[in-house]
C-alpha cells in the first residue's frame, strides 16, 4: 500500500527523464508539469476537464493532466508535447495544415493526435478519429484543418514505412 | 488547484483497502472511494467537497477485472470506460460507456466512479439495470454480492466505508438485443436531456432511463405500456410518459416540458425500429 | 515583382505553436511571485454591507487584501464608471468585491472563502428594456457624473443609458407610409461569451524607482499603458507593458481590467511581483462577455421589392458597466442597414446598463448581433414581397448612387462590390438547385442566405508604426505593437514588407510579442485593422530604408541616388545591374575594399495616423467613422429532422470582398474560423442568468462550444475589389466570417421548419417552442 500525506518528493518519468518533483497529493499533474518542471505546453484552460488543452499521454493513452493527481502518475510514463522534440509527424501534419491559429489549444490536440496515433499505427475510421478529437476544444480553427492534419500525419506515417 | 490537502492512499489488496477505511473513520476523517478521480479532483476544485483522504482502488487486482465465464462477466470497478468499450464483451454497455463525457475523459472515468458520482445521470447504471447485474461490494465486514437494483434507486445507496468492487453481468444479456439513444441539448459531448436504453430477453422490451428525471430509473409500468404491441407507438409513447415517477427534471440544459417532448419522440424513435426489425 | 504577397506562405509563429514553446502570458516562471485571487460578487444587484477580512488574513502566507473601499479611482475606456474593485453596490454576479495576495495560489483560495460580506439585495434588471421602463432602479445613481473621455459619449440623466446615437437619412416615417409591403420584427437575443482558450491573466510588478511593469494577455497593451498612467497619475513612461503570445482573443483581451487589478496588487505588497490567477469560471462571469441586444425593425419595400425605408430601435445590454459597449451601439447605427439600398433610414441604437456581467468588444463588434436582427427581416420582407431571397438581395444591393446610413456616398473602393459576392454565392451554393426539399420522412434540407457588411469605429486619431532592423546576414527583423492572437496579422505584414523589398518572405523576421517600451505605438490589435494601419506603417518604414539603402548605394557606387536600384536584396546602378551590393555588405554602411567606411547603418521606420474620420452629427448620424467596409454573403444549409426539431449543418460558404488575397490559405482559415466561431455561438451558445441575475453554470461543461464531429463543410470564396487607400489594395477580414454565419442559419431553419420566429440560440429547443407558438 502507498499512502502519502503532506508534502512528499515524487519522481515523475517525464519526456523520458526521470525528474523528482515535491508535490502536495492535492496537487494536480498539470500545475507540477508546469510549474516545477517548465514545461508549460500543457496548457489550463479550465482545470474541469472540458477543453482537453492540458492533454498529455501517460502510458500511450491521451489524459488530462488538470483531472489526474501528480502522485497518480508515479511508475508512469508521461509524454508532454516538449516531449515530441519537434520531430512527430503529427507536428509537421499541423503545420502543413494550417491546422491552429492562436495555438493554445494546439499542445493537447497535438498529444491527443499522437496518442491517437500510438493506439492506432494504421489509421482508423473516420468516426474513431472523430471520437479522440472531440475531447479537445479549438475556438479558432473551423476543424476542417485539424481534421486534415490526422490525415497528414498518417500519410507521412505511411509514406515512410513503405 | 486544490486549495486544501488530503491524504493519498492506493492500497494494493481489498483488505488494505478495507482497513484504510476503517483506520480514516476512526480517525474521524473523511475518506472518499477514488477512481478515476476526474468527479473528485473538480469537485475539491470547486469547493463543493472536501475529503480528508481518497483511497485509489486502481492498484487492488479484484477492481480492475475485466472477464467472462460461464454465467457471468465481471468488471471491476476501477476498468475505465474506454476498456469497457474496446473489450466489446457487453456491446450496450460499451454504448453508454462511449457516450459518458469524452474520449480522453472515457480513458479515466471508471465504471464504479460513474456507477457512485453525485453527477446525476449514471448512465452505466441503465445496462445494469436490465441486465439483472449483481455487484459485490467491498467493505469492513468484507465482501458481500447483491443484485444491482437492491442498491441502487437512482443513486448507489452504500453503508458507511463501502465500496462497490466489482459488477457482473448474466452472459444472456451480453449479446441481448438492445437499443442505446442519448438525446442532449444540442451539442453531442454532453450531458443527457434523455437517455433511452433498453435490452430485449425473449422479445419482452426492457427499458431504463437517465436525464429525463432526476435521477436514472428503470419502471416496469413504463415497460409495460411499452409492450402492448397492440397500440401504435405513438400512443404508447405518451402512455410511457405519463407514468414517470416523478415529473420530468428541468435545468439549464432543457425545459422539463422540452424533455418530455424528447422524451416520448425517443421512445418512439425506439418502438419503431423495434416495429420495422431495425434495432 | 512578386515576392510575398498572394502566396501561401506559412504562419511566422508555427513551429513554436507546435513545439510547446510559445509561451503565453501564464508560462513564465512562477518562482518568487504572490499570487492573487478574486472574490467575486454572488448577487446580481445588491449593497455590500459589510466585509469582514479577519479570518482571511490570519491565513499563514496571506499578504494583503484589497477591497472597493481602498480606491477611489473608477475606470473605462469610453466613460470612467468602473471600480477596479466594488465599492458599496456590486452591480453584475460574478463583480471582483475583494483581491487576496499571498504566498502561494492554495493558500489565496483559501483565504477568499474566508471573506465574509454582507449584501443587501437590490432590484435587478436582466433586459434593456426592463432597464427603460419607467421607475426602473438606476444601476449608476449617476451616470452623468462620470467622466466621459470621448465627447461622443451621451449618457442620459436619471436613465440606465450609457449613451445613445441617432441615424437620420430622408424620412422613413414618410416613406414607410407609401410602401406596399412591410415588416415588423422585435428581436431579443441573449448575451454569450469570448471563450477564448487561454484565461484572462495578467502579472504586475513595481520597482523601488516606481517603474512599473505589466505582463497580460492583452490585445490592447497601449491603452494599458494609458489607462493606469491616467487612472493613477503615473508618468506613461514609468509603465512597460509586455504582451507574449495571446491564446485567442476575439475582443474579450482588448479591455483593460486585470491589469488594473495585478497592478494594485502588486502596490499593496510594495511592489512585488504578482500573477493575478483567474479561474474559467470567473472569466465567464466577472470578466467581460459579448452583448446582448433587442432591436425593433420596420422593413419597407414596394411592389417590385425595392427597399424604401428602414426604422430601426436598437437596445444594446451592456451589462453593468459601459467598458467600449457605447462605440458598439455606435457602430450598429453606422451599418444599421446592412449592405443595402436605403434612401430613408431612421434609427435609434441606445446602449443600455442591466444587471449582466459587462460587456466588450467581441469578434465583429456588434455586427454579428444586428445583421441577425436585419437579415432575418429583410429574409422575411423577401417572402412578403413573393422574390427570392438571394434575388431580392441582389436588386436592393448597395451600389453606385448609394450612401450608406452616415451617408458615406457610395465607392467600389470605399465600400466594395457585393452583387458580385452574390453571383458567386449562388453559384457555388447551388442556390438555384431548391429550397426546402424533403429527402426523406420528417427530414428537410434546406438553406438560408445573409448579407453582412462592416466599417471600423476607431479614435479618429488612432495610430500605427513599425521598425524595421538588418541583421548580418541580410535578412530583416519586423517590430510592430501588433499583438499575435493567432490571426496571423504578423506574417501579413512579413509579407507586406517582403514585397515592398523585393526579398523573399524568410528573409523578413517578425517580433511576435510586444513591448511597449520597444515597439513604435499600435492603437490595438482589434477591428481587423492590422493589416490597413500597421501595414501602411510597414510601408512606410519600407520607403525609408529603401531611401537609405540608396544614399549608401550612391555613395558606394559613385552615381547620383535616382540611378539607383534596390531589388532581390541587392543594390545597384541601374547603369551597370552586373555590379551590385547585397543588402548583408550595405545595410550597416559600407566598407569599400581599401577599407573607406561609406554611409550609414540603415534603420526604418514608419508611422501612421488614421486619416478623413469624423464623430457623427448627433442629429442626423452624418460622418465617416472608419477607412473602408468590407462585406460579403454567405449561406448555411441545413438538414432539419422536422419531428424531433434537431438539425445537421452539412455546409456554409462565404463570398466575401477582401480587396486583395495576399495569403490565401491564410486567408481562408481565419474566414473559416470566424465561419465556426458563429455557427458555434449561433447553434448552441449563450449565458443562462437565473431571475435574480446569477449566471448558471458559467463553465466548459455546460457552457457548449462545438466540438469535432459537427462542423460543416466550411467554403471561401474571394472576390477582389481594391481598396485603394490599402496595402496592395487588401481589406480588413479577419473578424468578417462570423458576422452572417448566425442570420444565415437562422434564415436556414426558418425555411426548413417554416417558422418565423427563431432567435439565438438556434437550439432544438428553442425552434420547438417557437414552433408550439406558433401553431396554427
Amino acid at each position: 500500500m502507498t499512502e502519502f500525506e503532506g508534502k512528499t518528493v515524487l519522481s515523475l518519468h517525464v519526456n523520458g527523464n526521470f525528474h523528482e518533483v515535491l508535490v502536495r497529493p492535492s496537487d494536480i499533474l498539470l500545475d507540477v508539469l508546469r510549474e516545477q518542471l517548465g514545461l508549460t505546453g500543457a496548457k489550463a484552460g479550465c482545470k474541469n476537464g472540458d477543453c482537453g488543452a492540458c492533454t498529455v499521454m501517460v502510458d500511450g493513452w491521451p489524459a488530462k493532466s488538470c483531472l489526474m493527481l501528480a502522485v497518480e502518475a508515479q511508475g508512469k510514463k508521461i509524454t508532454t508535447v516538449e516531449g515530441l522534440g519537434g520531430k512527430a509527424a503529427v507536428q509537421n501534419a499541423f503545420v502543413e495544415a494550417n491546422a491552429f491559429q492562436c495555438g493554445y489549444c494546439t499542445s493537447g490536440f497535438l498529444m491527443v493526435c499522437h496518442a491517437l496515433l500510438t493506439q492506432h499505427p494504421v489509421m482508423p475510421d473516420e468516426i474513431v478519429v472523430e471520437e479522440w478529437l472531440q475531447s479537445n476544444l479549438c475556438r479558432c480553427t473551423s476543424y476542417q484543418e485539424i481534421r486534415e492534419a490526422v490525415h497528414l500525419m498518417y500519410d507521412a506515417v505511411q509514406d515512410a514505412d513503405v | 488547484m486544490i486549495p486544501f490537502d488530503f491524504v493519498y492512499c492506493r492500497p494494493d489488496t481489498l483488505r488494505e483497502a478495507a482497513d484504510a477505511f476503517k483506520r480514516y473513520q476512526g480517525k474521524n476523517k473523511k475518506a472518499v472511494c477514488y477512481g478515476g478521480g476526474s468527479e473528485i479532483i473538480t469537485m475539491c476544485r470547486a469547493g463543493s467537497i472536501h475529503p480528508d483522504a481518497v483511497v485509489d482502488i486502481k492498484g487492488i487486482p479484484e477492481c480492475g477485472i475485466l472477464e467472462k465465464d460461464d454465467c457471468f462477466l465481471t468488471i471491476g470497478a476501477a476498468c475505465t470506460l474506454s476498456r469497457i468499450t474496446e473489450s466489446k464483451l457487453f456491446p450496450l454497455l460499451g454504448l453508454a460507456c462511449g457516450r459518458v463525457a469524452d474520449h480522453t475523459n472515457q480513458c479515466r472515468i471508471t465504471l464504479g466512479g460513474n456507477l457512485c458520482g453525485t453527477v446525476i445521470y449514471r448512465e452505466t447504471s441503465l445496462p445494469l439495470l436490465l441486465s439483472d447485474a449483481e455487484v459485490t461490494v467491498g467493505g469492513p465486514d468484507g465482501m458481500r454480492r447483491v443484485p444491482f437494483q437492491n442498491i441502487f434507486d437512482g443513486r448507489v445507496r452504500l453503508r458507511e466505508g463501502e465500496w462497490i468492487v466489482q459488477a457482473h453481468i448474466p452472459v444472456w444479456a451480453l449479446q441481448a438485443r438492445h437499443a442505446h439513444i442519448k438525446k442532449t441539448a444540442q451539442e453531442k459531448i454532453d450531458y443527457p436531456l434523455v437517455n433511452v436504453t433498453a435490452i430485449w430477453k425473449e422479445d419482452v422490451l426492457r427499458a431504463a432511463f437517465s436525464g429525463i428525471c432526476s435521477r436514472p430509473f428503470r419502471s416496469r409500468r413504463v415497460e409495460a405500456v411499452l409492450n402492448d404491441r397492440g397500440l401504435p407507438p405513438e400512443i404508447r409513447a405518451e402512455k410511457a410518459a405519463g407514468l414517470l415517477p416523478e415529473p420530468p427534471y428541468h435545468d439549464v440544459e432543457g425545459s422539463g416540458e422540452y424533455r418530455a417532448f424528447v422524451f416520448k419522440n425517443t421512445l418512439c424513435e425506439l418502438l419503431e425500429a423495434w416495429q420495422n426489425d431495425r434495432v | 515583382m512578386v515576392m510575398a504577397i498572394g502566396k501561401s506562405i506559412q504562419r511566422k509563429d508555427a513551429w513554436e505553436k507546435v513545439t510547446g514553446l510559445a509561451r503565453y502570458t501564464d508560462d513564465f516562471p512562477v518562482t518568487g511571485l504572490l499570487c492573487a485571487r478574486l472574490l467575486t460578487s454572488p448577487y446580481g444587484h445588491a449593497r455590500i454591507l459589510k466585509i469582514d477580512t479577519a479570518r482571511a488574513l490570519a491565513v499563514k502566507g496571506v499578504k494583503s487584501i484589497l477591497t472597493g473601499g481602498d480606491f477611489q479611482e473608477l475606470h473605462g475606456p469610453l466613460l470612467l464608471d468602473r471600480p477596479a474593485l466594488a465599492r458599496n453596490v456590486v452591480r453584475y454576479a460574478g463583480e471582483p468585491v475583494a483581491l487576496v495576495v499571498a504566498q502561494e495560489e492554495s493558500i489565496a483560495a483559501k483565504a477568499v472563502r474566508l471573506i465574509e460580506v454582507e449584501y443587501e439585495p437590490l432590484p435587478v434588471l436582466l433586459t434593456p428594456s426592463a432597464s427603460l421602463s419607467p421607475g426602473a432602479v438606476l444601476i449608476h445613481e449617476k451616470v452623468t457624473g462620470y467622466k466621459r473621455l470621448l465627447t461622443d459619449i451621451y449618457p442620459e440623466e436619471g436613465t440606465n443609458i450609457a449613451s445613445r446615437y441617432r441615424i437620420q437619412k430622408g424620412s422613413a416615417g414618410q416613406a414607410l407610409k407609401k410602401c406596399d409591403y412591410i415588416v415588423q420584427k422585435q428581436f431579443s437575443l441573449p448575451a454569450s461569451d469570448h471563450l477564448a482558450m487561454e484565461v484572462r491573466t495578467a502579472r504586475a510588478q513595481i520597482s523601488a524607482d516606481g517603474k512599473v511593469q505589466i505582463t497580460t494577455s492583452s490585445q490592447s497593451p497601449y491603452a494599458v499603458r494609458r489607462q493606469i498612467s491616467d487612472a493613477f497619475m503615473i508618468p506613461a513612461g514609468q509603465i512597460q507593458v509586455t504582451v507574449p503570445f495571446i491564446g485567442g482573443g476575439f475582443g474579450g483581451k482588448s479591455a483593460v481590467m486585470l491589469e488594473i487589478l495585478a497592478y494594485l496588487a502588486s502596490k499593496s505588497v510594495g511592489g512585488k511581483a504578482v500573477r493575478l490567477i483567474v479561474t474559467r469560471e470567473q472569466d465567464m462571469a466577472a470578466l467581460p462577455s459579448r452583448i446582448g441586444l433587442e432591436a425593433d425593425i420596420t422593413l419597407g419595400a414596394d411592389r417590385d421589392g425595392n427597399i424604401q425605408a428602414a426604422q430601426m430601435t436598437f437596445r444594446l445590454d451592456c451589462g453593468a458597466y459601459a467598458d467600449i459597449s457605447p462605440y458598439m451601439a455606435k457602430a450598429i447605427a453606422v451599418d444599421c442597414t446592412g449592405p443595402y439600398h436605403m434612401e430613408h433610414v431612421l434609427c435609434d441604437s441606445l446602449c443600455v446598463y442591466t444587471n449582466h456581467t459587462y460587456a466588450t468588444a467581441y469578434r465583429s463588434f456588434s455586427h454579428e448581433s444586428c445583421t441577425f436582427c436585419v437579415e432575418r427581416a429583410i429574409d422575411l420582407l423577401a417572402k412578403r414581397c413573393g422574390q427570392d431571397p438571394l434575388e431580392f438581395r441582389f436588386r436592393n444591393a448597395i451600389r453606385e448612387g448609394s450612401t450608406t446610413p452616415t451617408q458615406v456616398p457610395y465607392t467600389e473602393s470605399l465600400i466594395g462590390d457585393l452583387r458580385k459576392c452574390l453571383g458567386r454565392a449562388r453559384r457555388l451554393s447551388q442556390w438555384d438547385a431548391g429550397a426546402g426539399t424533403p429527402i426523406k420522412e420528417n427530414t428537410v434540407k434546406a438553406k438560408g442566405i445573409a448579407c453582412f457588411w462592416k466599417t471600423e469605429n476607431p479614435p479618429t486619431d488612432a495610430v500605427s508604426g513599425a521598425a524595421v532592423t538588418f541583421n548580418t546576414d541580410g535578412s530583416v527583423n519586423l517590430v510592430t505593437g501588433v499583438v499575435e492572437m493567432g490571426s496571423n496579422g504578423q506574417t501579413h505584414l512579413a509579407q507586406i514588407l517582403a514585397e515592398k523589398l523585393g526579398i523573399p518572405c524568410e528573409k523578413v523576421h517578425v517580433v511576435l510579442s510586444v513591448d511597449t517600451r520597444a515597439a513604435p505605438e499600435h492603437w490595438k490589435t482589434v477591428a481587423s485593422l492590422t493589416e490597413y494601419m500597421a501595414g501602411k506603417a510597414v510601408l512606410r518604414a519600407a520607403d525609408d530604408l529603401l531611401q537609405q539603402l540608396r544614399s549608401n548605394g550612391s555613395q558606394a557606387f559613385g552615381c547620383p541616388v535616382s540611378d539607383i536600384e534596390v531589388s532581390h536584396g541587392r543594390v545597384y546602378s541601374i547603369r551597370n545591374p552586373e555590379r551590385f551590393i547585397e543588402f548583408k555588405d550595405i545595410a550597416q554602411g559600407y566598407q569599400a575594399p581599401d577599407g573607406t567606411s561609406i554611409g550609414e547603418p540603415v534603420l526604418g521606420r514608419g508611422g501612421m495616423m488614421l486619416k478623413g474620420l469624423s464623430m457623427l452629427d448627433p442629429k442626423t448620424g452624418k460622418g465617416k467613422t472608419g477607412p473602408a467596409w468590407t462585406l460579403g454573403a454567405q449561406v448555411v444549409e441545413v438538414e432539419a429532422d422536422i419531428r424531433s426539431f434537431s438539425y445537421r449543418i452539412l455546409s456554409a460558404l462565404t463570398v466575401i470582398d477582401v480587396g486583395r488575397v495576399i495569403n490565401p490559405e491564410s486567408m481562408r482559415s481565419m474566414v473559416a474560423g470566424g465561419m465556426a466561431m458563429g455557427m458555434s455561438m449561433a447553434s448552441r451558445e449563450f449565458v443562462s442568468f437565473s431571475s435574480r441575475g446569477v449566471p448558471q453554470a458559467p463553465n466548459l461543461r455546460t457552457y457548449k462550444l462545438m466540438h469535432l464531429g459537427q462542423e460543416p463543410d466550411y467554403r471561401v470564396d474571394f472576390v477582389e475589389t481594391p481598396q485603394d487607400d490599402s496595402p496592395y489594395g487588401m481589406r480588413s477580414y479577419a473578424e468578417h466570417g462570423i458576422i452572417a454565419i448566425p442570420a444565415a442559419l437562422a434564415n436556414a431553419l426558418a425555411n426548413a421548419f417554416g417558422i418565423e420566429e427563431v432567435t439565438l440560440p438556434l437550439t432544438p429547443e428553442n425552434i420547438w417552442k417557437a414552433s408550439q407558438k406558433e401553431k396554427p
